[in-house]
C-alpha cells in the first residue's frame, strides 16, 4: 500500500521546481494552478493512503497488517550503522498528512487571490516557497526515522525563513526571518544531540528499531534523550524560552502565517513527541518538565495576547498559548488529546489567520484593530466564519475546540488538579482576548479613515471558499473525539490512534473521573467562559476612536510582551556580540597574531643583527633556514650515514 | 599509468603555459588542460581497482617514484581536478597581467597537489608538498592585494617552518627504517617507543596543523585568503587545506599510533576551541572574504577533531567532507570575487538589496549559504552529521561545545546573506547587474553538486571506504 507513499511529497517538490525554475516564463494563473494543483494531488494521494490505513486497522483486513514502512534507498550507510531514506505511513502520520495537505491546499487556493498584486516573478517565487514548505513538512511527518524527520525539520525552518522574509526589501522582516531560523537552530542542536545519543546506544535511528529496543536504554539515557528532544521541540513549536520568533514571524504574508501556525512547522514539535511517546512515558521527570513548560507558555503567552493591538500579533500569541496546551497534554500523557488539539487548532487557527488576512486585505494593509470596527456590515462571510472560529478556540460546546481542550484539561486534572486550574485560567484569558479581537474588529463603529471605509469589501470567492470549508471543520471537527462521558466508546480518534500509543497506554494507569465530576467541571468552565465572552463583547463594543487604547501600568508591561525581547538582547545577544568583538579585536589581533608577528620580527631583527644577509627578502630567510637545518642535522644525528647522504647528494 | 598522467598533464601544461604568448592563449589553454585532467580523474574514479605507478627514482637514497591511488586519493584527486575548471571558468573574465605565468603557476600547483595525494614515498611526498606551495608564494606576492608582500611573508614563514619540521621528522624516520627507505610501508613498519613517537608526532603535526589550519596556527590564513588573487585563494581553501588533513590520515596516524592515542585529547580540544573561536570571530566580520576564511577555519576544525575521535563513521564523514567543503567554499569565493570585481567593495556594510538587481546571484548565494550551514539535503550535512556523531561518542560535552558552532554558523552566514542580497540598495549596489554567464555556469554546477551529494551521499562514502578501513586495520 505504501508503494505510492512517495507521491505525497513528490507533487509539492515538482511544484516547487516548476514554479521556481519557470518563474520568469509562467503566467500568474499557471503558477497558481500548478502551486495549488500539486498540493491537491498530494491531498488525493494522502486520502488514498488514509483509506488504506483505515481499512488496514478495521476488522475487514482480517488481522493481516500491511507493512507501514517503505524504504527508498540507503541515505547513509557506514560500517557502524545504516540510515535508510524511509517513509512510515501509519495512523499518526496519515492524520498529519491529511491536515497538512488539506489545510495546505486551502491556503494555496486562498493565496492565489491574496497575493494577486504581486509581480508574476515574485508570485511564482511565493508559490515555489509554499510548495517547498509543504514538501518539507511532509518529509517531517512521513520520515521513518529521526534523520528523515530532521531533514523536514530543518526544511520547514528554511522555508519559514524564506517566507517570513518574502518581502525582502524590508529590513525588519529580514531580521524576523533570521531570528526565526537562529532560534530554531538552538533547538536543533538539542535535537541532534538526542539523535546522537539514540544512535550511540541503539545503533539505529529508525522508529521501528528504536521503539522496540527501548529496554536497552537506561533510565538516565531516556531522561537525557527526551529532554534533548524536547529542547528541539521548544524551538520548533515556540515554547518558553524559545518562543519569541513566532510572534515576529507574522512579518510574512498572512497566508504564510496561517501555514506556519496551523498546518505546518509549529506542530512539528508535538508530532515528534507524540511519535516518541513511549520514550516520554518512560521518562516521568521529562514529562513533568514538558507539562510545566507547556502550561507556563500557555499562560504567559495568553497574558501577552490580552494587550496586543495588531490583529496578527493577538493570533500569534494565541498560537503560542495553544501550543502550550498541547505540550501540557503530552506532559500528562494525553497523547491522543495533544494530537486532537493539533487537529482542531489547525482548523480554527487557519480560519482565524485567513480571516485576518481577509480583513487586512479589505483594510488595505491596516492591522491595528483599534482602527477597525463594524466590519460585519461589509464582510458578512468573513465575519461569520471568524466568529465561529472564535467560539471554537474559546471552547464553547459543541465547537471543535471544546472537545479537544476539554480532553486535555480533564487529563491534566487527573494528573494534578493544579494544572487544571491554571489551565482553566488560560482558557478564560483565551476567551477574553479572542472576543476583544472579534469585537474591536467586527462590532462597534468603524474607526478607520473615510477612504478605507469607502473601499471596504468582501473578499473574492477564492478567499471566502477556504474560510467556509474551515468554518465547517471548526464547527464539526470535534465530533471525532466525543468524550466518554457523553457517549461510551464513541471516541473515534482514540481508537484510530490506539496502535501508536498502545505501549504507552500499557505503562500508564488510566485515571477516570466520575461522570458527575466531569459534568460539573465542564458546566462550570463553560459558564465561566460564556460570562467572560459576554463581558468582553459588552465592554469593547463601546470602544471609540477617541480612546487611545494606550496601556498603562501593568498593562504596559503586557503590551510590551513582558520586555522579553529586550531582556534577551541585553542578557544574551549583546554580551555574546561583545565577546565576539573581544575575540576579534583583542585576542586575535594583539594576542595570537601579535605573538606570531613578534616571533617574525624577532627573526628579522636577529638576522639583521647577524648581518648574514641584509636584503630582508624572502629568499634570504630561506637561505638562513636551510643553513640552520643543515647545522641542526649534523649536530643531531652526527652519524656516518649523514656524511654518506651528503656525499651522495652533492 | 592514469596516476602518472594525472600528475604529468598539469605539470607539462603548466610548463608549456609559461611559454605561451600573453593574452587569452594561456587562459584558453589552461582551461582545456584542466578539463582534460578532470576527464582523466573521472576515469580514475570509475576504475574499480586500485591504481598505481612505480619506477626507480633516487634509488641510492632508498626513494622510489611510487604513486598509489586508494579511495581517499581518488576522491582528493577528483576534487583537485573538479575545482580547476570551475576556477578557470569563474575567473575567465578577470584580466591578469602576465597571464601566461599566472596560469602556468596555477597548473604547477595542481601538479603538486596531485602528487601530494598520490605519492606513497615520503621523499616524493615532500617534494610535491613543496611543489604545491612554492608557486602559491609567487602567485600571492605577484598578483595579490595591497598588503601582499607582508602577508606572503607571513604565510611563507608559517608554512616553511612547518615544512622544515616535517623534513626533520621525515629524515629521522628514514634512518629508523630497516631498509633505509622512504617507502610508506617501511615507514609504517618502524616501531618507535612512546617517547620518540610523541616528539615526532608534533614535528609532523605542526606542519599539518599549519596547513589546515588549526587554532592557534591559523592567523596566516585570513590574511592570505584576503590578499591573494581569488583564483589562488580558491585553490588554497578548497584544496590545499585538505593536504593537512590528508597527511594526518595518510602519514601521521599510521606512523605514530601510540602518540595519536596520547595526544588525541589535546588535538580535539584545540580543534574544538578553534571551531567556536573562529565562529565567534566570523560573526563580527564586515569583510566577506575574512568572514568566509573564519567560517572555513571553523569547518576544518571539525574535520580535524573528527579524525582523532578514533571512530570509523566519523572518518567516513571526514572523507566526504573534504570533497564537499572544497566545492562549497569555492562557490562562496566565486560569489565574493564577483561582488568585489563588480562593485568594488567586500564590506557587508556597503552592500544590500542585490536580490532586486541580481536574482540569479541571490538564489545561488542562498544555496551556498545553506551548504555552509550544513542544512540537510545539502552535501555538507552528511559529513557534519557523521563527524559530530563521532565527536559525541568521544565526549558528550566536547560535542555540545562544538555544537555551538552549528548555531553560530547560522548567525554569521544568514547575516552575510541578509546584508548582501536583502534590504535596500546602497550607493555601491545601485548599478549592480546579474551574474555573467561564465560565473553562473560555474555556480550552477556547484549548486548541483551540493544537492546531488546532499541527497545521495552514499557513493562518496563507498568510494573512500577502503581508506577508512585501512586506517583502522593499521591501528
Amino acid at each position: 500500500m505504501s508503494k505510492i507513499a512517495f507521491l505525497v511529497p513528490l507533487f509539492p517538490l515538482l511544484g516547487f521546481l516548476v514554479n521556481g525554475l519557470g518563474r520568469k516564463h509562467l503566467s500568474k494563473s499557471a503558477v497558481g494552478i500548478i502551486g495549488s494543483g500539486m498540493i491537491f494531488l498530494s491531498l488525493l494521494a494522502s486520502s488514498y493512503l488514509f483509506g488504506m490505513v483505515l481499512f488496514d486497522s478495521s476488522p475487514l483486513a482480517g488481522g493481516k497488517s500491511l507493512e507501514s514502512v517503505v524504504t527508498l534507498f540507503n541515505f547513509i550507510k557506514t560500517d557502524a550503522f545504516t540510515i535508510p531514506f524511509e517513509f512510515q505511513v501509519d495512523q499518526l502520520s496519515i492524520l498529519f498528512l491529511l491536515i497538512i495537505t488539506g489545510i495546505g491546499f486551502l491556503i494555496h487556493l486562498y493565496s492565489t487571490a491574496y497575493m494577486k498584486e504581486e509581480e508574476p516573478q515574485h508570485y511564482a517565487r511565493y508559490f515555489a516557497y509554499l510548495n517547498l514548505f509543504i514538501f518539507s513538512m511532509l518529509l517531517l511527518v512521513m520520515g521513518g526515522n529521526y534523520i528523515i524527520l530532521f531533514i523536514g525539520w530543518e526544511g520547514v525552518g528554511l522555508c519559514s525563513y524564506l517566507l517570513i522574509g518574502y518581502w525582502f526589501k524590508n529590513g525588519d522582516y529580514n531580521y524576523a526571518a533570521k531570528k526565526a531560523f537562529i532560534m530554531n537552530r538552538i533547538g536543533d542542536l538539542g535535537f541532534l544531540l538526542a539523535v546522537f545519543w539514540i544512535l550511540y546506544r541503539l545503533g539505529s535511528v529508525s522508529y521501528s528499531e528504536v521503539f522496540t529496543h527501548i529496554h536497552q536504554l537506561s533510565a538516565a539515557d531516556i531522561t537525557a534523550i527526551t529532554t534533548l528532544l524536547f529542547i528541539g521541540a521548544m524551538g520548533k513549536s515556540a515554547q518558553i524560552p524559545l518562543y519569541t520568533w513566532l510572534p515576529d514571524a507574522m512579518a510574512g504574508p498572512t497566508p504564510v502565517s496561517a501555514l506556519i501556525h496551523a498546518a505546518t512547522m509549529v506542530t512539528a514539535g508535538i508530532y515528534m513527541i507524540a511519535r516518541s511517546n513511549i520514550l516520554y512515558t518512560m521518562a516521568p521527570a521529562t514529562q513533568t518538565l514538558v507539562a510545566v513548560v507547556g502550561l507556563a507558555t500557555a499562560i504567559f503567552a495568553a497574558t501577552i495576547a490580552l494587550k496586543q493591538n495588531d490583529i496578527k500579533k493577538v493570533l500569534a500569541y494565541s498560537t503560542v498559548s495553544q501550543l502550550g496546551y498541547m505540550f501540557l497534554a503530552l506532559g500528562v500523557g494525553a497523547y491522543t488529546g495533544a494530537v486532537f488539539h493539533v487537529m482542531t487548532h489547525a482548523f480554527f487557527k487557519a480560519l482565524l489567520f485567513l480571516g485576518a488576512g481577509s480583513v487586512i486585505h479589505a483594510m488595505h494593509h491596516e492591522q491595528d484593530i483599534r482602527k477597525m470596527g463594524n466590519l460585519k456590515k461589509y464582510m458578512p462571510i468573513t465575519h461569520i466564519t471568524f466568529l465561529l472560529a472564535c467560539f471554537a478556540i474559546a471552547g464553547i460546546p459543541p465547537f471543535s475546540g471544546f472537545f479537544s481542550k476539554d480532553e486535555i484539561l480533564v487529563a491534566a486534572f487527573a494528573k494534578n488538579p493544579l494544572y487544571y486550574f491554571i489551565g482553566v485560567g488560560g482558557a478564560l484569558m483565551t476567551a477574553f482576548y479572542m472576543f476583544r479581537l472579534y469585537t474591536l474588529t467586527f462590532l462597534g463603529n468603524f474607526r478607520g479613515s473615510k477612504e478605507q471605509e469607502h473601499h471596504l469589501h468582501e473578499s473574492p470567492s477564492a478567499m471566502t471558499f477556504p474560510l467556509i470549508v474551515l468554518a465547517i471543520l471548526s464547527v464539526i471537527g470535534g465530533f471525532i473525539g466525543i468524550p466518554e462521558v457523553f457517549a461510551a466508546d464513541k471516541h473515534w480518534l482514540e481508537h484510530f490512534l490506539s496502535p501508536i500509543f498502545a505501549e504507552s497506554a500499557k505503562l500508564s494507569e488510566a485515571h477516570h473521573l466520575s461522570h458527575s465530576q466531569e459534568y460539573i467541571m465542564m458546566g462550570v468552565v463553560t459558564a465561566l467562559i460564556v460570562s467572560v465572552i459576554l463581558f468582553t463583547v459588552n465592554h469593547f463594543k463601546k470602544f471609540s476612536a477617541t480612546d487611545s487604547g494606550e496601556a498603562t501600568g501593568f498593562g504596559k508591561i503586557l503590551a510590551n510582551k513582558w520586555y522579553i525581547d529586550e531582556l534577551y538582547d541585553k542578557a544574551i545577544v549583546n554580551p555574546l556580540n561583545a565577546f565576539a568583538g573581544l575575540l576579534k579585536n583583542v585576542i586575535e589581533k594583539t594576542g595570537i597574531d601579535g605573538a606570531v608577528n613578534g616571533v617574525g620580527k624577532l627573526v628579522a631583527y636577529g638576522s639583521r643583527q647577524l648581518r648574514l644577509v641584509q636584503s630582508g627578502q624572502v629568499a634570504s630567510y630561506l637561505l638562513i633556514m636551510i643553513l640552520a637545518m643543515v647545522v641542526f642535522f649534523i649536530v643531531w644525528f652526527n652519524d656516518i650515514t649523514i656524511t654518506k647522504l651528503v656525499e651522495k647528494l652533492f | 599509468m592514469i596516476a602518472l598522467l594525472l600528475l604529468l598533464i598539469p605539470l607539462a601544461t603548466g610548463l608549456i603555459c609559461f611559454g605561451l604568448k600573453q593574452g587569452n592563449a594561456a587562459k584558453h589553454f589552461s582551461l582545456l588542460a584542466s578539463v582534460a585532467t578532470l576527464a582523466l580523474a573521472l576515469v580514475a574514479v570509475y576504475t574499480p581497482t586500485a591504481i598505481g605507478y612505480d619506477t626507480a627514482w633516487l634509488s641510492d637514497l632508498g626513494s622510489r617514484f611510487t604513486l598509489k591511488m586508494d579511495g581517499m586519493g581518488k576522491m582528493l584527486c577528483l576534487l583537485t581536478a573538479v575545482v580547476y575548471p570551475l576556477i578557470f571558468t569563474a575567473v575567465y573574465r578577470n584580466e591578469y597581467k602576465n597571464a601566461s605565468a599566472f596560469f602556468g603557476l596555477m597548473l604547477l600547483t595542481q601538479a603538486g597537489l596531485m602528487g601530494v595525494f598520490l605519492a606513497t614515498d615520503a621523499l616524493l611526498f615532500y617534494f610535491f608538498w613543496e611543489l604545491a606551495l612554492i608557486p602559491v608564494y609567487f602567485l600571492c606576492s605577484l598578483w595579490g592585494g595591497e598588503k601582499r608582500i607582508a602577508v606572503t611573508f607571513k604565510f611563507f614563514i608559517y608554512t616553511f617552518i612547518g615544512s622544515l619540521l616535517m623534513l626533520v621528522g621525515l629524515l629521522y624516520m628514514y634512518f629508523q627504517t630497516a631498509d633505509h627507505s622512504f617507502s610508506i610501508n617501511s615507514l609504517y613498519a618502524v616501531k618507535l617507543d612512546a617517547a620518540h613517537q610523541s616528539l615526532l608526532f608534533w614535528l609532523f603535526f605542526v606542519a599539518f596543523a599549519i596547513k589546515m589550519p588549526i587554532f592557534p596556527f591559523h592567523t596566516w590564513q585570513p590574511d592570505a585568503y584576503e590578499q591573494s588573487p581569488t583564483a589562488t585563494t580558491m585553490v588554497m581553501s578548497g584544496v590545499m587545506v585538505k593536504m593537512g588533513i590528508f597527511a594526518v590520515i595518510r602519514w601521521l596516524i599510521p606512523m605514530f599510533p601510540l602518540a595519536t592515542v596520547q595526544f588525541s585529547n589535546t588535538v580535539i580540544i584545540l580543534s574544538v576551541i578553534g571551531m567556536v573561536y573562529a565562529s565567534f570571530i566570523a560573526i563580527r566580520q564586515d569583510d566577506i572574504k575574512r568572514l568566509i576564511a573564519y567560517s572555513s577555519i571553523a569547518h576544518i576544525g571539525l574535520m580535524s577533531a573528527a579524525i582523532f575521535t578514533n571512530n570509523s563513521s566519523a572518518l567516513n564523514g571526514v572523507m566526504i567532507q573534504m570533497f564537499n567543503h572544497g566545492i562549497n567554499v569555492i562557490g562562496l569565493w566565486i560569489l565574493a570575487d564577483m561582488i568585489e570585481q563588480q562593485l568594488g567593495t567586500r564590506k557587508l556594510s556597503e552592500l544590500g538589496g542585490l536580490a532586486q538587481k541580481a536574482p540569479a546571484m541571490a538564489i545561488l548565494l542562498v544555496v551556498m549559504a545553506l551548504a555552509n550551514i550544513a542544512l540537510p539535503l545539502t552535501n555538507a550535512f552528511v559529513g557534519e552529521f557523521l563527524m559530530f556523531n563521532g565527536l559525541f561518542r568521544y565526549n558528550i560535552w566536547i560535542a555540545a561545545v562544538a555544537g555551538i558552532s552549528i548555531i553560530l554558523a547560522a548567525v554569521y552566514t544568514l547575516n552575510m546573506v541578509q546584508k548582501i542580497i536583502y534590504g535596500n540598495l546602497s550607493v555601491k549596489t545601485e548599478n549592480a547587474i546579474d551574474l555573467p554567464l561564465n560565473i553562473k555556469f560555474a555556480l550552477v554546477i556547484i549548486a548541483l553538486l551540493v544537492i546531488v551529494f546532499g541527497v545521495f551521499p552514499q557513493p562518496m562514502i563507498e568510494l573512500t571506504k577502503d581508506s577508512v578501513t585501512a586506517l583502522f586495520v593499521k591501528k
